[in-house]
């Protein structure tokens, strides 16, 4: 048998095990996930562990995000895994397709990609029950692939690695009788535009505290609308890095699928300014 | 003097212990008969949950739903008293997991659902069953 088979069967024989998992938690507290793979919003992880494993169980998902902007277009995919509702281990490849910068400047190159392996520890709480909320420490190591036109601007690295703190909590009726999710984060970063600029800049190559996060109201048990916030660093000379924002609207089915369609304001982006636009991610649970 | 001091403290009393109880959520779950037919969807909810219907096999399950019912008229502000055993005492040997819990929360949102209950009212009776989760799991 051919290798590509034998991780053929592997691969089917893990998602038969993990699809009888038992799903403990309940209907969309393992979130969506975010643009670097971990559970949570689009553009922030929250403290929840990806799928709906509880004490004792494993929960996985795959996913994938694109999000198109005025000048450029970003492609994410990836998986996650987490067991025992503790950890959380993840993995995403980021594409980013420079359109119209890379035709008016003819650039050597036309995207810009990075790897991000990430891990997550819930340190204690829930998001829903008991008196406090859910705290998650996690760290992702990012490497970025195309190096070549990060290194010309005046960024430092093409990879490093970056820590981030998170706090979420489902308040039961805080929004007027509706459920109310807040999530909020410090990220110690230095990477430019989530690393896809590469790492540190001739303007700063210290890490800065970047504050994030996340504010939605539920509806119901399927639907959810939010908005949500990134601080990012600002290291390189060549152009102005802006903080992300977006307006959200989740949908959750079921335990096994997970729609987010939102409204993203990215700013200022390697000099293109107003980068908005759309920003859709779908996610498979097991 | 003494005595209106007397009479004032009397009627203050009475006061207190005549203070309305607010029983909104009791009529948004459709007081007695609305609680009842919630309580009896969760239970034929739960026989037909494979994950969790072993835990209530061989129990007095009339007395199981009188139990119930009273004890969320209670919760929901009505006038009710709950007459059954208490939650650690009633769930005591029976190693209910975390996940259990939530496969019970979820047969009831299925039952409130079905019964039309708004999603404000179910999510005030499921804060108030959530401060009993640590009563209930891991006994």
């Amino acid at each position: 048998m051919q290798y590509s088979q034998w991780l053929g069967v592997a691969l089917f024989s893990l998602c038969s095990s993990l699809a009888v998992a038992d799903q403990g938690r309940l209907l969309a507290t393992g979130g969506a996930s975010s643009l670097e793979g971990a559970a949570g919003g689009g553009i922030t992880p929250w403290a929840v562990l990806s799928g709906y494993g509880e004490r004792g169980e494993w929960g996985a998902d795959v996913f994938a995000t694109r999000v198109e902007t005025a000048d450029y277009r970003l492609d994410v995919a990836g998986v996650a895994a987490s067991f025992d509702n503790r950890v959380e281990i993840s993995y995403a490849r980021q594409r980013l397709d420079l359109g119209n910068l890379a035709r008016g400047l003819n650039l050597p190159q036309n995207s810009l990609s990075q790897d991000i392996f990430g891990v997550k520890l819930r340190l204690f709480g829930d998001l829903i029950y008991g008196q406090l909320p859910q705290l998650s420490l996690g760290v992702q190591h990012k490497r970025q692939k195309d190096f070549l036109i990060p290194s010309l601007v005046g960024a430092q690295r093409s990879e490093d690695t970056e820590g981030y703190l998170t706090a979420s909590r489902l308040i039961l009726g805080g929004a007027f009788g509706y459920n109310l999710l807040l999530n909020g984060g410090l990220r110690y970063s230095r990477a430019n535009e989530l690393g896809l600029l590469g790492f540190g800049g001739d303007r700063r190559d210290q890490r800065s505290l970047l504050k994030e996060g996340s504010v939605a109201v539920l509806f119901d048990r399927h639907w959810a609308l939010g908005i949500e916030y990134r601080e990012k660093p600002d290291n390189l000379s060549f152009a102005g890095e802006s903080d992300w924002a977006d307006l959200f609207l989740g949908y959750f089915p079921s335990k096994h699928l997970a729609l987010v369609l939102a409204y993203a304001r990215l700013g200022e982006i390697a000099s293109l300014d107003n980068q908005n636009g759309a920003y859709l991610s779908v996610q498979g649970s097991f | 003097m003494r005595i209106l001091l007397l009479v004032l403290a009397l009627s203050l009393t009475a006061c207190a212990q005549r203070a309305p109880t607010d029983d909104s959520l009791y009529r948004a779950l459709g007081e007695q008969p609305g609680i009842t037919r919630i309580v009896e969807g969760m239970l034929l909810n739960i026989a037909r949950d494979e994950r969790i219907a072993r835990h209530f096999e061989n129990i007095d399950i009339v007395r199981l739903r009188d139990k119930l019912v009273e004890q969320i008229c209670v919760e929901a502000g009505g006038p009710c008293t709950y007459t059954g055993a208490s939650m650690e005492e009633s769930h005591k040997g029976q190693n209910l997991t975390r996940s259990d819990f939530n496969a019970l929360v979820e047969n009831l949102q299925d039952a409130m659902d079905a019964e039309g209950i708004a999603t404000p009212a179910q999510n005030r009776l499921l804060a108030r069953l959530a401060h009993m989760r640590s009563q209930v799991i891991e006994r």
